[in-house]
C-alpha cells in the first residue's frame, strides 16, 4: 500500500507538477485517474500522462457489443485518466464521410474497409500512425493484416477485432442422429449434399437480405470461392483490380458457387426456392438449421450471436461450423475475413496512446475474456476466448498454414464493393446470369 | 371521437351557416356511405394494426405464423416492450431519449411557424419590388435535398464562416446538449419553405378589406400582424405545428448527423434505430420499437386534430 | 425503472435556453418593429408640424419604409434559407461539374454519366412513375373519401384512421408494410398478410418486392397510404367550407350528385386540390426512406433521393450524386412555373 501511494506520488508529480498533483489529489470533480499509480495500474504505466484528456471514437459496434467494448476499456480509462467516448451508429459507413467532409471527425474510427480507408487516406483526411503504435502492430499482426491498412508505404492503424468468415454451420446434434460426418474437402461437402438432397430435405440454407447492405452475403459466398479455386494470387489481383472483374477465372468462381446457391435441389431449405434467398435476411437464414429443414449454413463465425436464445453453440451442442473446405489442397487453407482498423483523424498524443493500447495484446485479452469476440492479435491467448466457435477462429487465425484474405468487397471501391458488387450478386440470385452480371460490375469500376 | 355529427368548425367560418350546413348533409347522410368509409377506414388500419398484435406475440411466434393466428391460438408476451424499453442493462435510458426527443422537437416546431409567419405575411401583405420572386423562390427551395444539405452546414457549424481567409463567423464549438442548438437550427432551415408556402397561401386570402381598414386607421404592419393576422392564422398554424412536429419527432437523418448518437443528444429514433438494426430483422423488436415511436405522435395528433382540420380548411379558401 | 433526474437537468436548461431565445429573438423583432417606426413616426408629426407651421410641402416617405419592414419580417427567414439551403444548392450544382473526390472540373461529364447508364435511367423512369402516380393516386382517394365521408357517420373516427399512417415515419412504414409482403416458401406458413391471402384464394405465395415492374407499383401503395391521409383532410375541410346556400341551391334545381361534384365540390375545393396535390408531389420527388428500408433501390426499384444517398454518401462519388440531385430541382420546375402563373392570376384577380 505504501509502495503504492509512493508510485502514485511519483507518478502525479513527475508527469503534472506538483501544483497539478496536490489539484489532483484534492476532490476534484473532473474524471481524474485516481488509481493511476496502484498495482493493478502498473501495465498502464506506458500510457500515462493524459489525465483528464478526452478522446472521441466513432463505430458501427452498438448496443450489447457498444457496452461490451466500452468495458474492455475501462480499466485503461481507469489508470490513465483518458476518457473514451465512444458513439456507434448503424449507418456508419454512410455518416463517417459526412462528418469528416463537414469538419467534425472523430478522433479515432474503427473502419471495417480498407477501401474506405484508404478514401480518406486519399482526400488527407487521416493521419499516419504513430511510430509506437506501428510498433505495436507490428509485434502483435501478421504483415497479411498490416498491408490492409498501409496505403503508398505509410501505416495508418491496428487492426482491432476479427472474423473467420469460411465457416459452414451445422447441427452437430442433427449430424449425429442421420449418421453423417463433417466434411474435409470440396468433393465430401458435394457429396453430403447430394445425400441430404436426395432425403427429401434441402441441404442448404442462405439468406442475403441485409437492410441496405443487401447482397454482401453472396459477395462473402464469390470470394470464398474463388480464394479456393483460383487461389490467393488470383484473389489479389482480382481486388484491387489487376484483372478485371469479369475475368474467366472470376466467372468460374461464380459458377462454382452456384453449382450450390442456384441449385434448386440444394437450396433453399426452410425457405422456398433459389429466389428466396434473395428476400431472406441473412440473420434468420440459419434458424432452419436449428429445425432440420436445412442442414448447412455457410456464413462467418459472428453468425453466433444470431442464434436464438438458448441455443447451445458448441462441438456438441445444437450448432457449431465448420471450416468451409479448401477445393484444392495443393493451395494451402485459404481463409476469408474481416475485420476493423482503429484510424485516426488527428494526431494529439493521447489519441496515439490509445491507438497504441487497442493494438496491444493486454488489450485483446482484455476484451476477449468480456466474450463474442475474436481479433488475429497474436498475444491473444487462446485460453481467454470463452466461447467455442470463437476459439476455432482464433486457433485458424493463428495456425501457421492459414493463408488470410481479407473480404474482398471490403477493399474495392466503395462503388463497387458496397454498390455494384452486392447489387449484381442480388440480381444473380434472382436469376441473371454469371456473365451478364459480371460484365455490369466491371462496367461500373472506374 | 366517437360523435356522429361533424364537429369540426370552419375556421373563419361564423358559426350560424355551419349548423345549416350540417342541417343540409344530414340528410344526404346515406348507410352505403357510411358503411363503405367505415370499411375503407378499417382496410387502411389493417397493417397498422397487424403490426400492432404482432408487438406482443413471442418472438419464434413472429417469425413463423401470421400475426392473424393470434386470435386462433392467443400467445401474449410483454417481452418485446420489455427488450426495447428496458434492453442491455440501460434501464431508464429510454427515458432519456424521450426527454431528448421533446427538447429537439419543441424549439424546432416554434423557430420554424414563427419566422415563416413573418415571412409569409410580409411576402402577402407588404409592397416591395421582387417579393413575388422571393415567394417563388423559398417555394422551389422545398426541393433541395435535404441530404445534400447536411456537409455544408455541418461544416458551418464545426469550422464557421471563412470568406477569404477571414474568419467572419467562428465555430459553435458544441458540447454534449448544447448540441441540440444545432439541431433547432437545421430543422429550422430545413422547414422553412414548406412553412412559407403553406401559410402565405393562407396569409394571401385573409379578406384586404381587413387590412385596408386597419392601415387607414393608421396601423403599422407588425400591429397588424399581432392584432389582425395572428389571431385569425391560428388554426393554421397549429396545422403546421403539428406537420412540423410530426417530421421532427420522426426524422433521423438530422439528428444523426447534429445530434450524434450519444445519450446527451440523440433523440428516440436514433435509439430505435439502434436497437432494430443492431441484430437485424427482428421483427419483435422493430414492431414493439415502432409502436414506442408512434405513440407520441398520435396522442398529439388526436388532440390537436381540430385545429389541423380547421387550419388547412380556412387556408385553401378564400374567407 | 431508475431515473437520475439530475442527469437530465442540463437538457432542459438548454431546452429554457432554446425558449427563453425563441422569446427574445421573435419578440424583439416585432418589439422593435412596434417600437422604431411609432418614434419616428412621432418626429414625423413633430416635422409635419413644423413644416406646417412653416407652410412647405409635407415630405412623403411612405414607399422605403414598406421596404423596410419587409426587410425585417423576412430577415430571419432569408438569413436561414441562404445558410441552410440555398449555399447547399449552390454548392451542390457546382459538385455536380466535379469528379468523385470534388478536385477537378469534368464538365457534364456526370450528367452524360446518368444517361447513359442503364441502372440510372431506370431509376430517373421509376421516378416518373412515382411522381405521376402518388400525387394523381394519393389525392383521388383522399378526395374520394372526404366526399364519402361527408355523409357518413362515425366521421371524425373514420378519419382518424385513414389520417393515421402521416404519424408513422417513412421508416415505420415501410417496415409495416414489409410486413404485409413478407414470404414464406410454398407450403409453409404465410407470415405475410398479402401472401396469406392469395394462398387462402388457392394461388401460390409469391415474393411481391423481387418482380419489376410490379415492385415499384407496391412501394407506390405505401407512399400513396401514407399520404392520402393528408389529402383526405385537406380537401374534406375545403368541402366543409362550401358554403350551404349553394348547396341548397344546387339541390333545389334538381342537380344530381355527380354533377354536384363536378360543378359545386370541383371549383369550390380547387385551390384546396392544388396544395395538395403540390405538396404530395415535392414530397414524393424526394421520397427516399421508403425504398431505402424496403428495397434499398435493388430490383430496379430505386429513385432519384435514394441513389443520389447511395452515389454521394456510400459510394464516395460526390459529383454523380450531386447531378442527380440537381436533376431533382430540374423535376421541381413545372410545379415552379405553375406557381408562378397561379400568383400572377391571384393577383390581377
Amino acid at each position: 500500500m505504501a509502495f503504492a501511494r509512493s508510485r502514485q506520488a511519483l507518478a502525479v508529480t513527475g508527469v503534472l507538477g506538483l501544483a497539478l498533483g496536490v489539484a489532483a489529489c484534492g476532490t476534484g470533480n473532473d474524471k481524474k485517474s485516481d488509481k493511476a499509480g496502484s498495482a493493478e495500474c502498473a501495465a498502464y504505466e506506458k500510457y500515462q500522462g493524459h489525465d483528464g484528456k478526452k478522446v472521441s471514437i466513432y463505430s458501427s459496434i452498438r448496443d450489447i457489443e457498444d457496452e461490451r467494448l466500452q468495458q474492455s476499456w475501462k480499466e485503461f480509462e481507469d489508470c490513465t485518466g483518458i476518457e473514451i467516448d465512444h458513439e456507434g451508429s448503424g449507418e456508419f459507413e454512410a455518416q463517417l464521410p459526412v462528418r469528416v467532409d463537414g469538419g467534425n471527425a472523430p478522433d479515432i474510427a474503427f473502419i471495417p474497409q480498407p477501401g474506405l480507408l484508404k478514401r480518406f487516406v486519399d482526400s488527407g483526411k487521416l493521419k499516419p500512425a504513430s511510430a509506437d503504435t506501428k510498433a505495436m502492430a507490428e509485434q502483435n499482426y501478421s504483415p497479411d493484416w498490416l498491408k490492409y491498412s498501409t496505403v503508398n508505404g505509410q501505416f495508418y492503424g491496428a487492426p482491432l477485432g476479427s472474423n473467420v468468415k469460411s465457416f459452414v454451420w451445422y447441427s452437430p446434434k442433427t449430424f449425429k442422429e442421420k449418421g453423417w460426418s463433417v466434411p474435409t474437402t470440396w468433393q465430401e461437402l458435394i457429396d453430403l449434399s447430394d445425400k441430404i438432397a436426395a432425403s427429401g430435405t434441402k441441404p442448404w440454407c442462405a439468406g442475403i437480405e441485409s437492410g441496405d447492405a443487401t447482397g454482401w452475403p453472396a459477395t462473402d459466398w464469390i470470394e470464398d470461392v474463388l480464394l479456393r479455386t483460383g487461389g490467393p494470387e488470383v484473389y489479389d489481383k482480382w481486388t484491387t483490380h489487376g484483372i478485371p472483374f469479369n475475368d474467366p477465372q472470376v466467372a468460374t468462381a461464380v459458377n462454382q458457387a452456384g453449382t450450390i446457391l442456384k441449385n434448386e435441389k440444394y437450396v433453399n431449405g426452410g425457405f422456398g426456392g433459389v429466389k428466396s434467398i434473395a428476400t431472406t435476411s441473412f440473420q434468420e437464414a440459419g434458424a432452419p438449421v436449428l429445425t432440420g429443414k436445412c442442414a448447412l449454413h455457410r456464413q462467418a463465425s459472428f453468425y453466433a450471436n444470431q442464434w436464438a436464445k438458448g441455443t447451445k453453440v458448441a462441438e456438441d451442442g445444437d450448432v457449431f461450423a465448420f471450416y468451409f473446405p479448401a477445393i484444392d489442397p495443393a493451395k494451402g487453407k485459404p481463409v476469408l475475413g474481416g475485420g476493423e482498423f482503429v484510424a485516426a483523424f488527428a494526431d494529439r498524443p493521447e489519441i496515439q496512446a490509445v491507438q497504441t493500447y487497442l493494438a496491444s495484446g493486454e488489450y485483446a485479452n482484455s476484451r476477449a475474456k468480456i466474450g463474442d469476440w475474436v481479433s488475429a492479435n497474436k498475444k491473444l491467448d487462446i485460453n481467454n476466448v470463452p466461447n467455442p466457435v470463437d476459439k476455432l477462429s482464433v486457433g485458424i487465425l493463428q495456425d501457421e498454414k492459414t493463408v488470410f484474405r481479407f473480404d474482398g468487397s471490403d477493399l474495392m471501391p466503395a462503388a463497387v464493393g458496397a454498390g455494384t458488387f452486392w447489387k449484381g450478386m442480388v440480381a444473380w440470385i434472382n436469376g441473371k446470369d454469371t456473365t451478364t452480371v459480371l460484365n455490369d460490375i466491371e462496367g461500373s469500376w472506374k | 371521437m366517437t360523435t356522429a355529427t361533424p364537429t369540426v368548425g370552419t375556421g373563419v367560418q361564423p358559426a350560424a351557416p355551419l349548423t345549416r350546413a350540417a342541417r343540409v348533409r344530414k340528410r344526404l347522410n346515406s348507410r352505403t356511405a357510411t358503411i363503405v368509409s367505415i370499411v375503407l377506414a378499417l382496410l387502411w388500419t389493417i397493417p397498422t394494426f397487424g403490426l400492432f398484435v404482432s408487438s406482443f406475440r413471442p418472438e419464434n411466434q413472429i417469425k413463423t405464423t401470421g400475426w392473424w393466428t393470434f386470435f386462433r391460438d392467443p400467445q401474449f408476451t410483454f417481452q418485446n416492450y420489455q427488450d426495447v424499453l428496458f434492453s442491455s442493462g440501460s434501464s431508464g435510458q429510454l427515458a432519456s431519449y424521450f426527454i431528448n426527443s421533446l427538447a429537439i422537437t419543441i424549439p424546432s416546431v416554434l423557430f420554424p411557424i414563427a419566422f415563416a409567419s413573418l415571412a409569409a405575411y410580409a411576402l402577402a401583405w407588404i409592397n416591395f419590388r421582387g417579393r413575388d420572386w422571393l415567394y417563388i423562390g423559398i417555394f422551389a427551395l422545398q426541393i433541395v435535398p435535404l441530404q445534400m444539405a447536411l456537409v455544408p452546414l455541418l461544416r458551418f457549424f464545426s469550422t464557421g464562416v471563412t470568406i477569404a481567409g477571414v474568419q467572419v463567423l467562428p465555430a459553435w464549438d458544441l458540447v454534449d446538449e448544447q448540441k441540440f442548438a444545432q439541431v433547432w437550427f437545421a430543422h429550422t432551415c430545413f422547414a422553412l419553405p414548406f412553412a412559407v408556402y403553406l401559410l402565405h397561401n393562407f396569409i394571401s386570402q385573409l379578406p384586404g378589406d381587413l387590412m385596408e381598414a386597419a392601415r387607414v386607421d393608421g396601423a403599422t404592419h407588425p400591429k397588424i400582424f399581432r392584432t389582425i393576422v395572428l389571431p385569425l392564422i391560428t388554426p393554421a398554424l397549429a396545422a403546421i405545428g403539428i406537420f412540423q412536429f410530426l417530421w421532427v419527432w420522426n426524422d433521423l437523418l438530422v439528428a444523426l448527423i447534429f445530434a450524434g448518437g450519444g445519450d446527451e443528444t440523440a433523440p428516440l429514433t436514433v435509439r430505435l434505430a439502434e436497437l432494430a438494426g443492431t441484430r437485424g430483422n427482428e421483427w419483435q423488436r422493430l414492431t414493439a420499437g415502432a409502436f414506442v415511436s408512434i405513440v407520441v405522435p398520435l396522442i398529439v395528433f388526436l388532440s390537436l386534430q381540430r385545429y389541423f382540420v380547421r387550419g388547412l380548411l380556412a387556408g385553401s379558401v378564400k374567407g | 425503472m431508475e431515473f437520475d433526474f439530475a442527469a437530465e437537468q442540463p437538457k432542459f436548461l438548454m431546452l429554457m435556453y432554446g425558449l427563453i431565445a425563441f422569446v427574445a429573438v421573435v419578440g424583439g423583432l416585432l418589439l422593435l418593429l412596434d417600437v422604431v417606426p411609432t418614434w419616428f413616426a412621432r418626429r414625423r408629426e413633430a416635422q409635419l408640424v413644423a413644416v406646417a407651421a412653416g407652410g412647405g410641402p409635407a415630405p412623403r416617405r411612405r414607399k422605403p419604409r414598406e421596404g423596410a419592414f419587409a426587410f425585417f419580417f423576412l430577415l430571419p427567414t432569408l438569413l436561414l434559407l441562404t445558410v441552410g439551403l440555398v449555399i447547399p444548392a449552390v454548392r451542390t450544382t457546382l459538385l455536380s461539374f466535379m469528379d468523385s473526390g470534388s478536385t477537378e472540373w469534368v464538365g457534364l461529364d456526370n450528367y452524360a454519366w446518368m444517361f447513359a447508364e442503364d441502372s440510372i435511367v431506370r431509376v430517373l423512369l421509376n421516378t416518373l412513375v412515382w411522381v405521376l402516380l402518388v400525387p394523381l393516386l394519393a389525392s383521388a382517394f383522399g378526395l374520394i373519401y372526404a366526399v364519402l365521408v361527408d355523409k357518413a357517420r362515425f366521421e371524425s373516427a373514420a378519419k382518424s384512421l385513414i389520417f393515421l399512417p402521416m404519424a408513422i415515419s417513412f421508416v415505420g412504414a415501410a417496415i409495416i408494410w414489409k410486413f404485409v409482403y413478407a414470404y414464406r416458401g410454398d407450403g409453409q406458413e404465410q407470415i405475410g398478410l398479402l401472401n396469406q391471402i392469395v394462398v387462402s384464394l388457392g394461388g401460390e405465395p409469391k415474393q411481391w418486392l423481387l418482380d419489376s415492374p410490379l415492385n415499384t407499383l407496391l412501394l407506390i401503395v405505401i407512399m400513396i397510404w401514407i399520404q392520402a391521409g393528408f389529402a383526405m383532410v385537406v380537401l374534406s375541410a375545403a368541402i366543409k367550407a362550401i358554403p350551404a346556400d349553394i348547396i341548397e341551391a344546387a339541390r333545389l334545381d334538381g342537380t344530381t350528385a355527380w354533377q354536384m361534384f363536378w360543378r359545386i365540390t370541383m371549383p369550390s375545393i380547387r385551390p384546396a386540390l392544388i396544395v395538395v396535390v403540390v405538396t404530395i408531389s415535392i414530397a414524393t420527388l424526394k421520397v427516399f426512406d421508403i425504398v431505402r428500408t424496403a428495397t434499398n433501390g435493388n430490383y430496379d426499384t430505386s429513385v432519384i433521393a435514394n441513389e443520389m444517398y447511395n452515389q454521394a454518401f456510400r459510394y464516395g462519388e460526390n459529383g454523380q450524386g450531386s447531378a442527380l440531385a440537381v436533376f431533382l430541382f430540374v423535376l421541381v420546375l413545372p410545379l415552379v412555373i405553375y406557381q408562378i402563373r397561379n400568383l400572377r392570376k391571384q393577383r390581377e384577380g
